[in-house]
């Protein structure tokens, strides 16, 4: 194993049978997409968890920085009528 | 054709699957890459299940016919190499990944059309095996030609690993076509799969994944006796070891 592979991690999303989305499970190593899919298959699907498999190289995913979360997500905090919960609704008005 | 004839021919496929499911198990821990590591593992575990579900209906079969009761774990556990009817081709030695994934190539490709015409089988409990083992073969051919396509048709150094796995196993691979007596036996009765039919379509296949990883078939010698209980000597050592625990513990469970 110490002439460990070059190959490029990519990030694996799995949709359940009764899931509507992709969801994200972890991460491997691949050559390319193909081979991306069908390692995905073996280490993530092999107890039944899915029946759909996402694959994205990982360089491509862009992240927001924690170092700005603070100015990124301390705004919402005090922004309660951003919450559809102001509203007198009508009797007549079902299923809301 | 007989019951005993029966016997034979799952117990020979299910030597097939138990010896190639153990050679690929050494690997595991020592594959390339973890995740190929399971990947071959999944195909080991695969094989070792289709080898349980034969040799359930084999030692089922062996108990009707009387005589001291034969279990799953008898068949696999306490037979020598000779009554062993494994294919040759599924014992040889692991050698590189290349020639694994060559050889598992090989057998996937054969097992592949085999299970596919097993499933119309008129013995309603192989047809139901081949059924269930169809799909997992179906995966275990496509991981294993990309894998034989990408390393023939990889680097200088893949190519020529290739080239020599070919060269050792090659002659293997004619022996999976030759009908042994109990499988003649059973062929007119529409129990065994017929062996010329699968020929030709493997061979088609299996030149395909060739000629696209850049490789060419060696014109050596075919070798057989396997299907006979005649074994290359690796056979031998392979049984010591997967048979170690239960002749030197009998009976032991855990």
């Amino acid at each position: 194993m110490e002439k460990q592979h070059n190959w490029p991690l990519w990030e694996i999303f799995i949709r359940s049978r009764q899931g509507l989305d992709h969801k994200h499970v972890g991460s491997l190593h691949a050559a390319d997409s193909a081979m991306a899919i069908e390692n995905a298959r073996d280490v993530y699907t092999r107890r039944m968890e899915g029946i759909s498999i996402w694959v994205v190289e990982s360089k491509y995913v862009h992240a927001s920085n924690p170092d700005e979360a603070s100015s990124f997500y301390d705004p919402a905090n005090d922004k309660v009528y951003r919450h559809p919960t102001f509203y007198d609704l009508p009797d007549e008005l079902k299923h809301m | 054709m007989t019951v005993q004839h029966t016997i034979d021919y799952t117990l020979h496929l299910a030597d097939n699957a138990l010896v190639l499911g153990h050679r690929n198990s050494e690997w595991t821990g020592h594959g390339p890459i973890l995740e190929q590591d399971i990947a071959l593992s999944n195909i080991a575990l695969d094989l070792i299940g289709q080898a349980r579900y034969l040799y359930q209906y084999a030692a089922r079969l062996m108990t009707m016919q009387g005589g001291p009761e034969v279990t799953e774990d008898v068949l696999a556990y306490l037979r020598d190499s000779w009554d062993y009817r494994n294919c040759l081709l599924v014992e040889q030695a692991n050698g590189d990944w290349g020639k694994t994934v060559l050889r598992q190539f090989f057998f996937s490709a054969y097992q592949y059309f085999f299970y596919r015409e097993l499933q119309h089988s008129r013995d309603a409990e192989l047809s139901a095996i081949a059924e269930k083992a169809l799909k997992e073969v179906t995966y275990h051919l496509r991981w294993s030609s990309e894998w034989v396509i990408r390393l023939g048709d990889g680097t200088e150094e893949s190519h020529a690993r290739m080239e020599k796995a070919l060269d050792q196993l090659w002659m293997y691979t004619g022996e999976l076509f030759q009908p042994a007596g109990f499988e003649q036996a059973l062929a007119p009765g529409g129990i065994a799969v017929d062996l010329g039919e699968i020929k030709p379509l493997w061979e088609l296949r299996v030149g395909e994944v060739l000629k696209e990883a850049t490789l060419t078939t060696p014109g050596s010698m075919m070798q057989q006796g396997g299907k006979q209980g005649k074994h290359t000597e690796h056979l031998g050592y392979l049984l010591a070891e997967m048979q170690f625990l239960q002749r030197a513990y009998p009976g032991n469970e855990w």
